[in-house]
């Protein structure tokens, strides 16, 4: 048990493992732990924003999706008015427009009417001269009182 | 085992408490304990080197098996030099924990081997007439170790305070020291006379601070082990007295390597931890 020299050996060994170790083993053992907290740490964070994001955005898809109710129905109150709007307008299209045509109609049956007593005219002027004639026969001459039965006629 | 068989009890003890010394030069204190430093070495290498050869592929990402138990090792020492030394710690003093605790584990760890196994099959058929196994039951490893720990104790405090502050801490620390003052009356003066007096009081105390620290450090290490190592030694005596002992001998070593487990360890980590706390107390001014 005495004291040699494996003393002086054995405080060179316990050297050299010392500065292995603070040379070689402990820094990569460091880096690779203190990387690892880090991204850890990174992560945790980067997931407690993505949470509040998340809040932020559904919040803003509820203000939206509100927004695109009102609108929405906006719209469809308008063109429920235009709607009405166009069915009055086409009403009343209608009306003019049958009121246009009956009254083309009522022209056109005057009009008929018309030329049928014109024609009845002619035909009672020519049916009196045709009975003239027959009755005066001679003394009628239907050249010189054509004339005169034609102004009759036109008075009928 | 014949010539086993034929040594005494105190002949047996005191094979197996003989060093591998071969002289290096002239004089007693020349002689080289072959079987501790070989045996350090030897485990100082396959543990530190083990160590390097995870840390050296060590991955930020999902570790590995082997880098996880490293990692705890590590993270385990890191934090111990975490709650002592509130410095730069990674620079120096936790690396230097980290192999501290690592190589006295199991340069501990030897006293599992069993003596006599040990001896017949792998140191007596290599020539090793004398070897053994556990390098820190012998004083040389721990008080080398110590007295390691005791330079940097030192270093770190001059680095600290720088080479006054130090001498100037060897002489006012723990007491106080004498400052001059103007007297008002005959006792004030007294105490001015006598106040140098507290230099040799500091004085005295801090040397035997200093000397008392590598002591108590070394030989609690050495004592534990070599202590563990005679009983284990005992135990092996009695085993040779006949089936009885053999059976007893048996069921208490086995009980006796189970609660040296916890010796093992312990005293690797109180080693440890008194390095650190020394080197610690190196940094701090008083």
């Amino acid at each position: 048990m005495n004291i040699n020299f494996t003393l002086i050996a054995q405080a060179i060994a316990f050297a050299v493992l010392i500065w292995f170790t603070v040379k070689f083993v402990w820094p990569p053992l460091l880096k690779a732990i203190e990387t690892r907290q880090k991204e850890i740490a990174d992560g945790l964070a980067a997931a407690s924003e993505g949470r509040s994001a998340l809040e932020v955005a559904a919040k803003k898809s509820e203000v939206t999706l509100n927004e695109a109710k009102q609108k929405a129905s906006e719209i469809v109150g308008q063109a429920e008015k235009r709607a009405t709007q166009i069915v009055e307008e086409a009403k009343g299209n209608a009306k003019v427009e049958g009121e246009r045509i009956l009254t083309g109609a009522k022209a056109e049956i005057d009009q008929e009417v018309n030329r049928a007593k014109e024609g009845l005219r002619a035909q009672v002027s020519a049916l009196a001269v045709a009975g003239a004639e027959k009755i005066l026969r001679k003394e009628i001459d239907a050249k010189a009182h054509s004339e005169m039965l034609s102004k009759l006629a036109a008075e009928l | 085992m014949a010539t086993e068989q034929t040594l005494t009890p105190s002949e047996y003890i005191t094979h197996h408490l003989t060093f591998n010394s071969k002289p290096v030069g002239d004089g007693s204190f020349w002689m080289l304990n072959y079987d501790s430093l070989i045996m350090s070495v030897i485990l100082g290498v396959l543990v530190m080197g083990l160590i390097w050869w995870v840390a050296r592929s060590a991955t930020s990402g999902v570790p590995s098996k082997g880098q996880a138990f490293v990692e705890l090792i590590f993270g385990f020492v890191d934090e111990q030099v975490k709650n002592i030394f509130h410095g730069d710690r990674h620079s120096f003093i936790a690396p230097t924990a980290l192999t501290v605790f690592l190589w006295v584990l199991a340069m501990n760890a030897m006293d599992f081997l069993p003596v006599d196994v040990m001896h017949h099959f792998v140191y007596a058929p290599l020539g090793l007439e004398h070897w053994r196994s556990v390098p820190t039951s012998d004083i040389n490893t721990t008080f080398a170790l110590a007295l390691a720990v005791w330079f940097l104790m030192i270093f770190f405090s001059i680095k600290a305070k720088g080479l006054g502050g130090w001498v100037h801490e060897l002489f006012y620390a723990p007491f106080g020291g004498a400052k001059f003052f103007k007297p008002k009356s005959a006792l004030g003066y007294l105490g001015l006379l006598l106040s140098p007096l507290l230099f040799v009081a500091n004085f005295a105390f801090n040397m035997i601070e200093y000397i008392s620290k590598p002591l108590s450090h070394s030989l609690r290490l050495f004592g534990n082990m070599y202590a563990g190592e005679v009983i284990f030694l005992l135990l092996g005596l009695w085993a040779a007295t006949g089936l009885t002992g053999a059976f007893f001998g048996a069921i208490l070593g086995a009980g006796w390597s189970i609660f040296h487990i916890l010796i093992v360890a312990l005293q690797a980590f109180i080693f440890m931890m008194l390095t650190v706390v020394y080197l610690a107390m190196a940094h701090e001014s008083h």
